[in-house]
């Protein structure tokens, strides 16, 4: 297939003195702050525990990376670039570059796991499986496709669904041997992949809401059809490619709790309400925890409260105490 | 009956969960320019956690501005955060430093714009939180 390759025509010098969307400096100023690289993380101290791992579990997490490390390699080198000719700002274009690189780097850190923990052979035995996996190469090809499609904010949802909801089939693995305190310095690293994807689905969700408020009704209902189909086709591919991982160990059922509840935080993104209902939401507290420490702390002040409800104490406080 | 004040940026998530609420709702302003929010009744405060990831800048600067005034501040009950549980331990890192710096209880936590199930908890809890003011 020879496609004409689509660059922007027309490029003036980029002024970061004259904002017209806020969030691209927001978001420009987060993904910078946010900046890491794997040499940075202390893989080495996980060797013994990757010794405690039987061969199986070794396996599973080798093909869960090697997974990982395709889908990131496709953001890098075709998804966050394809955005950039559709840009609404040369600011936003400079925030897709960021992204770009950022999942360039991703897809490097499971190379320094692998590196760190495994044999060569192992290595190629893994990514061999990567290339001969069929739900895998089908998920990648779903949306290389739409990728090389013509349709701007098709390309935009998309990229969300890679970045909010097909990266956690994998995600999941990591954060069980997290929680489970195997491990854990690859965990660390996972969580500033995670942190990364955020702010990823974050934004480009937000692009694609904003070129949204321009379309007219119809093509809002069609693009809102397309999106809720597109998941569905990926969710189903998505479920087989999670059983091809996990059945061996029987977690599977626990895997596609996650996957629903990372579904509908895609699809919130979009803008788009929660689809999959919490009965099948129900994430193991164990994971969520690994994921984010304080996610189920005082969760919910308002249902233990009852009548034993009282009101904090207010004390005076002044000026210096907000200066935070 | 008292209310909610909420802060949401362009994204509209916060605006959006609020608005689902369906209570009365008064909005921070998002810009330096335009007149600063004055309340003068109880309220619960709903704020976006920012900063993505370290809890340097987690507070919006608008939302700081507003509890710096002191008879703002002395009539908040309590604070509801949205977040998104990707940051880890910044998880609605927001709502813990407001309700320390404030001394009143973090009620809730919610991801995006939260689900029915978060509208339905917040919507009873606050019901019943303003029955025991």
């Amino acid at each position: 297939m020879t496609e004409k390759l689509t660059l922007i025509s027309h490029v003036d010098a980029i002024n970061w003195n004259r904002i017209e969307d806020e969030k691209d400096v927001e978001v420009w100023n987060r993904l910078t702050a946010n900046f890491w690289l794997p040499e940075k993380v202390p893989i080495s101290g996980d060797v013994q525990s990757w010794a405690t791992l039987t061969p199986e579990e070794q396996t599973l997490t080798m093909r869960v990376f090697t997974g990982l490390t395709l889908l990131d390699t496709i953001q890098g080198t075709v998804g966050a670039v394809s955005l950039i000719p559709d840009a609404l700002t040369p600011h936003e274009e400079a925030v897709y570059t960021n992204i770009a690189f950022m999942e360039s780097v991703h897809a490097k850190s499971y190379s320094s796991i692998f590196s760190t923990l495994c044999s060569t052979r192992e290595i190629d035995e893994a990514f061999r499986w990567s290339t001969e996996n069929q739900n895998l190469q089908r998920k990648a090809q779903i949306v290389l496709d739409y990728y090389h499609g013509d349709d701007p904010l098709k390309r935009k949802v998309a990229s969300t669904l890679l970045e909010s909801f097909l990266f956690y089939s994998g995600f999941y693995l990591p954060m069980y041997w997290s929680s489970r305190a195997t491990l854990t310095n690859t965990a660390d690293m996972i969580r500033l992949i995670i942190r990364d994807e955020a702010v990823h689905g974050y934004y480009i969700g937000y692009k694609f809401q904003k070129g949204l408020e321009k379309e007219t009704p119809e093509r809002r209902e069609e693009l809102k059809d397309y999106t809720f189909n597109l998941l569905y086709d990926l969710y189903d591919n998505e479920v087989q490619y999670t059983q091809d991982l996990y059945d061996p160990l029987g977690m599977t059922e626990d895997v596609k709790k996650f996957l629903h509840y990372n579904a509908n935080k895609a699809l919130m993104n979009l803008g788009y309400e929660a689809l999959f209902p919490s009965n099948i939401c129900d994430v193991s507290p164990a994971i969520l925890s690994a994921l984010s420490p304080n996610a189920d702390e005082n969760h919910d002040f308002f249902s233990g409260s009852g009548s034993s409800y009282v009101i904090g104490k207010h004390e005076e406080t002044t000026d210096d105490d907000w200066d935070f | 009956m008292a209310s909610l004040v909420y802060f949401s940026s362009t994204s509209g998530n916060t605006k959006r969960f609020v608005e689902k609420l369906g209570v009365p709702a008064e909005r921070i302003p998002l810009y330096p320019t335009d007149a600063p929010l004055k309340v003068d009744e109880p309220y619960v405060l709903v704020v976006p956690t920012y900063g993505g990831g370290n809890d340097k800048g987690a507070v919006p600067k608008q939302v700081i501005k507003f509890l710096n005034d002191e008879h703002n501040r002395s009539l908040i009950r309590g604070v509801i955060t949205a977040g998104n549980t990707n940051f880890g331990e910044a998880y609605c890192i927001a709502g813990d430093i407001v309700a320390a710096k404030c001394k009143v209880p973090h009620l809730y936590k919610f991801e995006l714009f939260g689900t029915q199930d978060d509208v339905e908890a917040v919507r009873n809890g606050l019901d019943v939180l303003w029955k025991q003011q």
